[in-house]
């Protein structure tokens, strides 16, 4: 109880300078980690340089919660690559390995074809309808590196939305009433 | 200053810091491993050639491979995967690389191996290009660590042909 006495009379004693100074900082804290993100695809050349291993279709390899650092360069697609592409129609990318590539010999277009470790049977199911290649501009980059279950953070707050708000609820508590 | 707020807040990033000093060190360490696979594929026999309906030649064979990967596992290693394509060369196409049969080898014991068996996917030309066609067969494998950065290469294996006709 006294904390709760604590905490009432420290927010009516915020005096409109400090609030201010506190909105800033959190402002450059937010922008700061924009920046990073945006500076990272710029780096890497992919839309989403980071991405969160969704399914089980790649494992042993990679399993439901790992994080994936991706890259994109003008290099050719080939057979074994594991790519991260987007199907038209759908938001959620999907992390497979290339199994099968055709590639023009004037235009250097390609026609490529993808699988999950895991699965039986190639993408086609997924693609769209009437679908039966990927082309260059569906690939969002490729994984060159990963790290272990870093990514539940982001799944756990995906699924359970509520665990997002009482964590930003938490934070924004802890930013009022911090003396600093 | 010394409130449990700020001792877990220091202890937090501490540990999070540390992790990925010891992430970095453990996919750096790859880097020093002496690596040297080998392996050799027989085509044992073509079981069907044949043009599809819509055009496409397709080809189904039995290949007998073997292998020894072993030297690619280091204590990092988390699996290496493995697979046979064959890649060739079309007149409308510059590069076709069709994935043949795949293997994850999850570790050291199982990365020595030899298996005869049919191709696991289906190798179908885009055209009808195949008769007579030279191709060559290529080994390939990613190393997938524990952590850090993934390492792929291959063995290109030259000189297969496909007959002349369809069977």
């Amino acid at each position: 109880m006294g904390w709760m006495g604590e905490t009432i009379d420290s927010i009516k004693s915020i005096q409109i300078r400090q609030l201010l100074t506190q909105a800033i900082s959190l402002g450059m804290i937010v922008t700061s980690a924009l920046i990073i993100w945006k500076a990272l695809m710029c780096v890497t050349g992919s839309e989403s340089p980071v991405v969160v291993v969704l399914s089980g279709s790649m494992e042993p390899g990679f399993k439901r919660g790992d994080i994936l650092f991706l890259h994109m360069s003008k290099d050719p697609i080939r057979a074994g690559e594991i790519v991260v592409f987007n199907v038209d129609g759908r938001d959620i990318p999907i992390v497979h390995r290339v199994i099968k590539v055709h590639e023009r010999e004037n235009t250097g277009e390609v026609d490529v074809l993808t699988k999950g470790d895991n699965n039986y049977g190639d993408d086609r199911l997924l693609y769209a309808e009437g679908q039966q290649w990927l082309h260059r501009h569906h690939i969002m980059g490729r994984a060159v590196g990963f790290l272990p279950y870093v990514g539940w953070v982001t799944i756990i707050m995906t699924e359970k939305p509520i665990i997002k708000y009482i964590l930003i609820g938490a934070l924004g508590l802890l930013v009022i009433t911090s003396k600093d | 200053m010394h409130s449990f707020g700020y001792r877990a807040n220091a202890l937090l990033t501490f540990s999070v810091t540390a992790l990925a000093f010891i992430c970095a060190i453990a996919s750096f360490s790859d880097k020093f491993s002496n690596q040297n696979p080998s392996a050799e594929i027989q085509i044992l026999n073509i079981n069907r050639f044949k043009k599809q309906s819509y055009g496409n030649d397709e080809v189904s064979l039995t290949l007998d491979i073997s292998a020894d990967l072993q030297s690619l596992f280091t204590w990092n290693t988390k699996q290496v995967f493995a697979f046979v394509a064959a890649e060739y060369e079309t007149p409308k196409n510059s590069l076709n690389q069709v994935s043949l049969w795949d293997v994850i080898i999850p570790d050291k014991e199982h990365a020595k191996f030899r298996i005869q068996t049919s191709n696991k996917y289906r190798f179908i030309d885009q055209g009808h290009n195949l008769r007579g066609k030279e191709f060559n067969l290529t080994l390939h494998w990613h190393v997938m660590p524990k952590t850090g950065k993934m390492l792929a290469d291959k063995i290109i294996m030259p000189g297969y042909s496909l007959p002349d006709a369809y069977k």
